[in-house]
């Protein structure tokens, strides 16, 4: 936004200068430009973007960003938010663009479910003292196995189980591409995911050559603009992942403009340095169900079935049939990506107003495929709006395999949630490819940090399993019994197949 | 009769085994049952026994629940096109009949008499029409049809459908149950009986154990804490979870896993009590596997939460306990017999001078089978 801007500031940056003793610290810091150093440090309200930075590393805690509270006058009707956004297409004619996952006000239907304990008939188990186990393997299951009797009396597996992988913990780290964020927030989730026995995902970016080692711990993704795609990086991986939509922008393609695409930029993406990379909305070679059957085995053939395809789809209105044909035209995962998911950049209106609630679209996708008798042949990976254990007991307990972490990933680096992600400047060294900001991401620092919180959410869900009297994943996932509603109306609960708090089973 | 409640149960379990297929009549597991009266409360008692109509072995023993005549007529006028019915009759029963024992006697000190208000009770020996076979075993016909009366026919319930077999089930202690349905004039090689301690109280004749689908029957103490996925599970195999229980899961987990995927019962049984990955990634090669097939493929079916349960079918009993063995067990021998109960008093209360006595591990099944040869 140009200083010139009629716009008022959104923050109010406060400089306690009896405290402050003029190291510049926040000057340094402050990717934004906002800070100026005359003979004392002089904010630039209109540019602050209450990202923290400057409020965290000052030593003196001299710095304090607050709401600036009468930029608009009262108005119920009219908020300061949609003013902003009218008097900024008022001056620039263009399309709004924000960053991160949809910030309004609609029900998160996490918070409106209950999870069920054990009293007195089924005990409840000590997680701490007994085996509690969350190992998951996805991929396609068949619908049953098959045994042969060997010449010396003993059976053998006679059914060929198609590739699976293996997560220790059911939570995967969404795909953000490198570009859209830094190298180093690639190595911290790669090392992170292979440390903890999970997986990160590319995103549409391709994969730095740096990171091949860790194929095991990758799902490399496809998208329509097919960037970083060939047979090596295919192979490099656990598992590969067509991206059809994603939750935060469902029917939206992607731009990473080039400035961003600096040398390793562009060898990972395979574009020239400085060129734009433009993600179409949809891929020009998948018009149809049966188009995207020909891509999911092109990559088998390409990748010799050896790993399982996932299909990547945002949660819209007919998600459950969507994803039945997904399935049917052979993948082996389905990934849903919610309404409330993350993203670099998104035009709002998109992002506020399209797709629907990861729980519905999870719920609805889970039955249809029972419906179907289908359900064994593809796992469901939820996406878009997870934000605690809770959440992902939740999701498991509706019918995922499991979950995928975008945002809460970003937060445990680092990140503040200022949603500025497509301006580049991120200060925390997250969603930028300046040299000067991206190293204060260290892939140690961020990698322990993500280990951590994958280490809290499993003993987390550990004590959930324990309290329902269960020793599994397995007896979790699907399990809707042990879900109760409360402040849903019958036709949600229905959707969710979930019953009211109150009823027993 | 069929009540809207859920129930979790407590309960005991015995079973009583000739492996050389001889048969006794019902008054040892009625003895043996009575010893653990005070694990049940008198909501629900219930026996299921094998080889109990050598003479009309080829058919299907249909034992029915009615709640009333109306119930019974509507039934009827499914079977009619459905079946070709043998014979059918009343229930042998003794009613008011009770256990002569001072452990009945309790229910006269608080006032009720034992076994109240059965409903119309009702056997069937049915063939399979030929016509019908076409293009199903008749196997799983008779499935279809037991699934389909009970969820569709309002008022009747198939306590059993198998051949050669039946239950004999109700509220009440289950002495005075086997009391109720004569069980001294039947003469059965496997016997397993139940004792329930329901925490709380619809008094539904149906949902007593055993639970029976064709020849097999289960008794079951303990909770299924992972009912809600199971029964998500066998939806798509076309089983109708009408019973508001959690024990049908077991049957119809047994009857799809065995009868229809050809599993053997040891494989279904690391279904259902899956051992733990850490053995499984200690087992060697072929097992590990096997093992690790069987709960990429079946995590759906794992059983969780406490139970010790009793299986019975037409060549074997099976019993088997949680993983973690959250639920008593107790298994015997003497000569060709083969005991299993919550409490090992409840074995020696009818064979004092057992060969073995022993409590079998967490999720290892205890498998009894007719010996070769025996028809």
């Amino acid at each position: 936004m140009a200083a010139t801007s009629e716009l008022p500031p959104e923050f109010i940056v406060k400089i306690d200068y009896d405290r402050c003793r003029r190291c510049k610290r926040c000057v340094m810091n402050c990717s934004f430009g906002c800070m100026h150093f005359t003979d004392r440090v002089v904010p630039e309200h209109k540019l602050c973007v209450a990202c923290q930075r400057c409020v965290t590393y000052c030593p003196e805690h001299a710095i304090t960003v607050t709401k600036n509270e009468l930029a608009y006058k009262e108005n119920a009707n009219w908020s300061p938010e949609l003013r902003k956004n009218i008097l900024k297409q008022a001056e620039t004619g263009g399309i709004l663009l924000v960053g991160m996952g949809n910030p309004r006000d609609y029900p998160i239907l996490w918070d409106h479910l209950l999870i069920d304990a054990c009293q007195v008939t089924n005990p409840s188990i000590d997680p701490l003292r007994e085996p509690m186990e969350l190992r998951t393997f996805l991929g396609r299951k068949p619908d049953r196995l098959e045994f042969v009797e060997r010449d010396d009396g003993e059976i053998d597996l006679a059914t060929e189980i198609e590739p699976q992988v293996r997560l220790d913990v059911p939570v995967i780290f969404g795909a953000m591409s490198y570009g859209a964020v830094s190298l180093n927030v690639h190595r911290s989730l790669v090392m992170a995911a292979a440390r903890s026995g999970t997986l990160m995902n590319t995103g549409e970016g391709g994969l730095h050559r740096e990171l091949y080692p860790y194929a095991g711990n990758v799902i490399v993704q496809v998208a329509s603009g097919r960037f970083g795609v060939h047979s090596e990086y295919l192979n490099t991986s656990a598992m590969v992942e067509i991206k059809i939509g994603q939750g935060a922008k469902p029917g939206i393609g992607g731009h990473l403009p080039g400035e961003k695409v600096d040398e390793d930029i562009s060898k990972t993406r395979m574009i020239p340095v400085g060129s734009d990379a433009i993600s179409p909305a949809p891929h020009h070679d998948i018009y149809s169900i049966e188009d995207l059957s020909q891509l999911i085995y092109a990559i088998k053939e390409a990748t010799d079935y050896e790993k399982p395809v996932s299909v990547k789809i945002s949660a819209v209105h007919n998600v459950a049939a969507i994803a039945s044909g997904i399935v049917r035209a052979g993948a082996d995962v389905v990934t849903i990506d919610g309404f409330r998911g993350g993203t670099g950049a998104a035009p709002m209106v998109i992002r506020d107003n399209v797709g629907i609630p990861i729980e519905l679209a999870l719920a609805a996708v889970d039955q249809r495929l029972r419906d179907e008798g289908i359900r064994n042949n593809a796992s469901i990976i939820c996406a878009g709006g997870i934000r605690s254990s809770g959440d992902m007991a939740k999701a498991i307990a509706l019918g995922a395999d499991a979950v995928v972490i975008g945002t809460a990933a970003l937060v445990a680096m680092g990140c503040r949630i200022c949603q500025k992600c497509y301006t580049g400047n991120c200060a925390w060294g997250i969603a930028t490819q300046r040299p000067e900001l991206v190293r204060r991401l260290d892939p140690q620092v961020g990698s322990a940090r993500l280990s951590n919180l994958l280490t809290a959410w499993s003993l987390e869900l550990k004590e959930i399993l324990g309290s329902l009297g269960v020793n599994s994943i397995e007896s979790l996932r699907g399990s809707r019994e042990r879900l109760r509603g409360v402040g849903l109306d019958s036709q949600t609960l229905e959707l969710l197949g979930v019953k009211p708090a109150g009823v027993g089973q | 009769m069929r009540g809207n409640c859920y129930i979790p149960s407590g309960c005991s379990v015995s079973g009583i085994m000739s492996e050389s297929g001889r048969r006794q009549d019902g008054n040892a597991i009625i003895k043996s049952i009575a010893l653990m009266h005070d694990r049940a409360n008198g909501l629900g008692g219930g026996f299921a026994a094998y080889g109990i109509y050598p003479r009309r072995s080829d058919l299907y023993a249909f034992h029915m629940m009615f709640d009333d005549m109306a119930a019974k007529e509507r039934c009827e006028e499914h079977f009619k096109d459905r079946f070709d019915i043998v014979l059918d009759e009343a229930m042998p029963t003794r009613p008011g009949g009770a256990y002569e024992e001072e452990t009945s006697g309790r229910w006269g000190e608080r006032g009720v008499q034992p076994i109240i208000n059965p409903p119309v009770l009702w056997r069937y020996f049915m063939d399979v029409p030929e016509d019908k076979t076409k293009f199903v075993s008749d196997r799983e016909y008779v499935v279809g049809e037991v699934m389909e009366i009970n969820s569709t026919i309002d008022g009747a319930f198939v306590a059993s459908s198998g051949k050669n077999m039946g239950a004999f089930k109700g509220v009440g202690y289950p002495e005075d149950i086997g009391v109720f349905y004569k069980l001294g004039e039947y003469k059965a090689y496997i016997w397993t009986a139940h004792g329930r301690f329901p925490t709380n109280t619809p008094g539904w004749w149906g949902g007593a154990h055993p639970f029976c689908l064709l020849d097999w029957s289960i008794v079951h103490n303990g909770e299924i804490s992972s009912y809600g996925i199971n029964k998500r599970y066998l939806e798509p195999f076309g089983y109708k979870l009408e019973l508001r229980t959690d024990t049908e899961v077991v049957a119809y987990l047994f009857d799809l896993l065995v009868r229809r995927h050809k599993l053997s019962i040891e494989l279904a049984a690391k279904v259902l009590a899956s051992p733990f990955w850490d053995d499984i990634d200690r087992m060697p090669d072929r097992e590990r596997r096997i093992a690790t097939a069987l709960r990429q493929v079946y995590g759906g079916a794992l059983l969780n939460g406490p139970f010790s349960i009793i299986l019975g079918h037409s060549r074997g009993m099976v019993g088997f306990n949680d993983r973690i063995k959250l639920r008593p067990m107790t298994c015997a021998r003497k000569d060709d017999m083969l005991y299993m109960s919550s409490e090992e008093s409840a074995i020696r209360e009818i064979s004092p001078d057992l060969d073995e006595v022993w409590s079998p591990r967490a999720g290892t099944p205890v498998i009894g089978e007719l010996d070769e040869g025996v028809a």
